[in-house]
């Protein structure tokens, strides 16, 4: 980490950048939270281990639109979002200087959280770290597996390839370990009934807060359907019934096609609610009938919903 | 949905018409006496690229049983390119409604030109069958908009 | 003093559903939160649930009256009647919603949970009284349970609440779990009737192993971090010091405008009205509502709080400053931790204490 450190300290000092988007250190072992740095002192905050999980490609939206550029750490799957956004014209590319930052996958807090409470140090996180993350807690120490504790995304994991950088640090690795649609598949392959049955459990825990919006960087409309006063749409009622199954299709279609499987969403919500499931659905089905496609592969590209051929399926027609 | 005077479940429907196309074969239906049935509410919309797949759960919320879109035949759009777009759409936003367990059926995409009022008519004698078949919709429904 | 098996927890459970409604933290799709008991449901006593149980006395959405509309047929209207004036045929009748008439119990609340009950108190049964929640607080019976492992997260103690000790808080009957026994106390007269309906399913005991539990308790509150938080410099009458304060603009950056922090919270109070257009009328309800969305108390010209930053701040203010201005000091944190659990971004009210905390001592942030 502290080679790191230096490089972006090098960088605020020859100029290069006027400002760095990184992590800072929590205030436990376990926290850091998305900031903004201006200043070379100001980095000795500045923290990159298997917490680090946020994408922070939606905040170069806002921080691109400063003056002087600004170094941004991106994994390597969040560079796909980086690169999304490119080709919607949402940040722009001249005031941005990437750093590609290996990762070895990251950590869910939750999955940690399950057999140990009243943690107090976590250690061996760090991308040059070991196999075995040591927690020290309140009621005993542990040690567990760095690869049994990644965010489910992780399991997934799009490859080690930085899809755009000025420059990359840190050795990434590939931590797939599942097939992609095996979620998906399962699903589809139960009755109607099941499915239905599964949804709405999963569903139904869910509070209408908002955070799959707000942290999905390809949610990145100026003003969001659901919050538009003048329209029906905008119901903060958090009823079982209808309103979540609504919000939540909606908001997948919305970005069908956009979605680069980040899987923050489902990072960040509260009730652990697979959200990733509506997306990868979409992206399953956008694969089966139009062809390959990985939103933000390639800033060039044309997404599948914009596009058409003659020969398209039918709606309805399940080939 | 209703229910009839015979106790008979009726169901609501919902037809998106494109303008252009399916709008004037609904009329063509009608001034060649051809009949379908009263339970398709029809829409005018500008284009079946104008439907928003939130138009259809709104729908649903609302209180009807089906929805139908009806466009013109892939070529023949009034805006060239339209219905192209509308047909990606609806072929994602009915297969994740049956992802999540919707009856498969409740949504139907129909190209049908302004010359073909028989058409019309037998698709949408068709689609109340098909609905009336399934019977009400409780997957996709607001509890608050029941009767 | 009484005590169950842990084991024999259904039983009990079975007895006071039999006689009331039953709310207490289910695990449902692998969250816990408080909901209804039903035979065979799965709970969890031990860790914190997801959501607060304020849903018990202040849910997230009810509905507050149904305006229906009915059109009485032309041929059934009186003679004399004008059958094409529809403003005759048409009434509007206006329903309320019920009140909670039946008490229930609520099983399983925090120390934590109780104060912040005791916040919403201050706000909706002082005068214009919530009749709604108030109803609720009337038939509500709050059986709390004594924290048993406490998470990093915790820092209710610095709001002054006891988590070993819910007879402290405004609990009908205090609860304890110590070994392979729940232990039960009645605190107020309506703990001692609910007390009375299920002590078929109790024993007696004595009190002695309760207190080493409590001390047990405060030895483990003594080791979390956050339990030694300082709150110098916050409550009433710091308006202008705290709202002025340029650390707002560094910290509130990477908050994403959510609300998860404001509904997972115990005592976040704001709410909504709202219309709901129904087949053949109007369902007006309320819902919770959230300082951090953008259409929070918007006004027509766009009012009332433009950035985020104002957001951010309005939270924290409000829990800090203004709620303590408005009711003898008294802060609207009961330091449960929900939010610092749950913040997507990490962010929450421990570090923005930490961070002014910081900057008052001269330190940079």
């Amino acid at each position: 980490m502290q080679g790191l450190i230096d490089r972006l300290t090098a960088l605020l000092n020859d100029g290069t950048v006027a400002r760095v988007l990184g992590w800072k250190k929590g205030d436990m072992p376990y926290n850091p939270e998305p900031a903004i740095f201006n200043s070379a002192e100001e980095l000795k905050d500045f923290v990159y281990d298997g917490f680090c999980g946020a994408n922070l490609s939606k905040m170069m939206i806002e921080a691109t639109k400063l003056e002087g550029k600004t170094a941004v750490c991106l994994k390597p799957c969040d560079t796909y979002s980086f690169n999304q956004l490119i080709r919607e014209h949402r940040v722009n590319r001249d005031n941005a200087y990437i750093i590609g930052v290996g990762c070895r996958g990251k950590l869910d807090i939750e999955k940690i959280k399950k057999d140990a409470k009243g943690i107090t140090e976590i250690s061996g996180t760090e991308l040059d770290g070991q196999e075995k993350v040591t927690i020290k807690t309140i009621y005993g120490d542990k040690e567990i597996n760095y690869t049994d504790a990644l965010l489910g995304r992780c399991h997934v994991c799009k490859g080690k390839e930085h899809m755009i950088a000025d420059e990359t640090w840190g050795e990434s690795k590939d931590t797939a370990d599942q097939e992609r649609f095996e979620e998906v598949q399962k699903l589809e392959a139960m009755t109607a009934e099941e499915r239905f049955e599964f949804f709405k459990n999963e569903l139904s825990k869910c509070i209408r807060c908002n955070a799959c919006r707000n942290v999905c960087p390809a949610c990145s409309c100026r003003k969001c359907v659901f919050d538009n006063t003048k329209f029906d749409a905008q119901q903060k009622a958090n009823v079982d019934s209808f309103e979540e199954k609504m919000f939540h299709i909606i908001r997948a279609f919305h970005v069908a096609g956009r979605c680069t499987d980040c899987g923050e969403c489902s990072r960040v919500c509260p009730e652990g609610i697979p959200l990733h499931l509506f997306n990868r659905k979409f992206i399953k089905d956008i694969d089966k009938y139009y062809g390959e496609f990985q939103a933000g592969k390639d800033p060039e590209a044309q997404s599948p919903l914009t596009d058409f051929t003659f020969e398209d399926i039918e709606p309805g027609e399940r080939g | 949905m209703s229910v009839n005077e015979n106790g008979e479940f009726r169901p609501l429907i919902v037809a998106f018409c494109c303008n252009w196309c399916s709008y004037a074969g609904a009329d063509l239906a009608g001034s060649s006496r051809l009949s379908y049935p009263a339970d398709v509410k029809i829409i005018r919309v500008p284009c079946s690229g104008r439907v928003n797949p939130m138009f259809i759960l709104r729908a649903f919320e609302r209180g009807a049983d089906g929805v139908i879109i009806c466009g013109c035949h892939p070529g023949d759009c009034h805006y060239s390119t339209g219905n192209y777009y509308a047909r990606r759409r609806m072929t994602l936003l009915f297969s994740m409604l049956d992802y999540i367990g919707v009856e498969n059926g409740r949504t139907r995409v129909e190209w049908c030109s302004a010359a073909e009022g028989a058409k019309f008519s037998k698709t949408m004698n068709e689609f109340c069958e098909k609905i009336a078949s399934l019977g009400k919709n409780v997957r996709l429904g607001d509890l608050r908009c029941k009767d | 003093m009484y005590k169950i098996s842990l084991k024999d927890l259904d039983t009990l459970f079975r007895e006071i559903a039999g006689n009331n409604e039953l709310i207490l933290p289910v695990k449902k799709a692998g969250q816990i939160n408080f909901g209804a008991y039903e035979e065979g449901v799965e709970t969890d006593l031990i860790n914190k649930s997801v959501k607060s149980p304020k849903d018990a006395f202040f849910p997230q959405f009810e509905t507050l009256y149904n305006v229906k509309k009915t059109i009485t047929p032309a041929d059934e209207l009186a003679d004399g009647e004008e059958a094409a004036n529809t403003k005759i045929r048409t009434k509007l009748s206006i329903e309320m919603e019920g009140l909670k008439d039946k008490d229930f119990v609520i099983f399983g609340m925090r120390a934590c949970d109780v104060k912040g009950v005791e916040v919403l108190d201050n706000v909706f049964l002082s005068d214009p009284v919530d009749s709604f929640y108030k109803a609720r607080r009337d038939h509500g019976i709050i059986v709390a349970l004594a924290c048993k492992e406490p998470e990093e997260s915790c820092f209710c103690t610095v709001f002054g609440v006891d988590p070993a000790d819910p007879t402290k808080a405004k609990a009908d009957v205090a609860t304890w779990i110590v070994g392979e026994d729940l232990y039960w106390k009645a605190v107020t007269e309506k703990g001692e009737k609910l007390t009375e309906s299920v002590k078929s399913a109790l024993t007696d005991a004595d009190e002695a192993a309760v207190e080493s539990e409590k001390a047990n308790i405060t030895s483990i509150m003594d080791k979390l971090p956050n339990t030694k938080l300082s709150l110098e410099g916050w409550g009433a009458g710091k308006t202008d010091e705290k709202f002025n304060s340029e650390l707002w603009g560094k910290i509130y950056n990477p908050c994403l405008g959510c609300g998860t922090c404001t509904f997972v919270c115990p005592t976040c109070q704001c709410y909504d009205i709202k219309d709901y257009t129904t087949k053949d009328g109007i369902q007006r309800y309320r819902c919770w509502d959230s300082c951090m969305y953008s259409d929070f108390t918007l006004m027509a010209g766009g009012q009332n709080r433009t950035s985020q930053l104002q957001r951010f701040r309005q939270r924290f203010m409000h829990k800090l400053v203004y709620y303590p201005d408005r009711y003898d000091g008294m802060f609207s944190c009961v330091g449960c931790g929900r939010c610092v659990d749950k913040c997507p971004q990490s962010l929450n009210i421990v570090k923005v204490i930490k961070a002014f905390d910081k900057e008052e001592k001269g330190g940079a942030v």
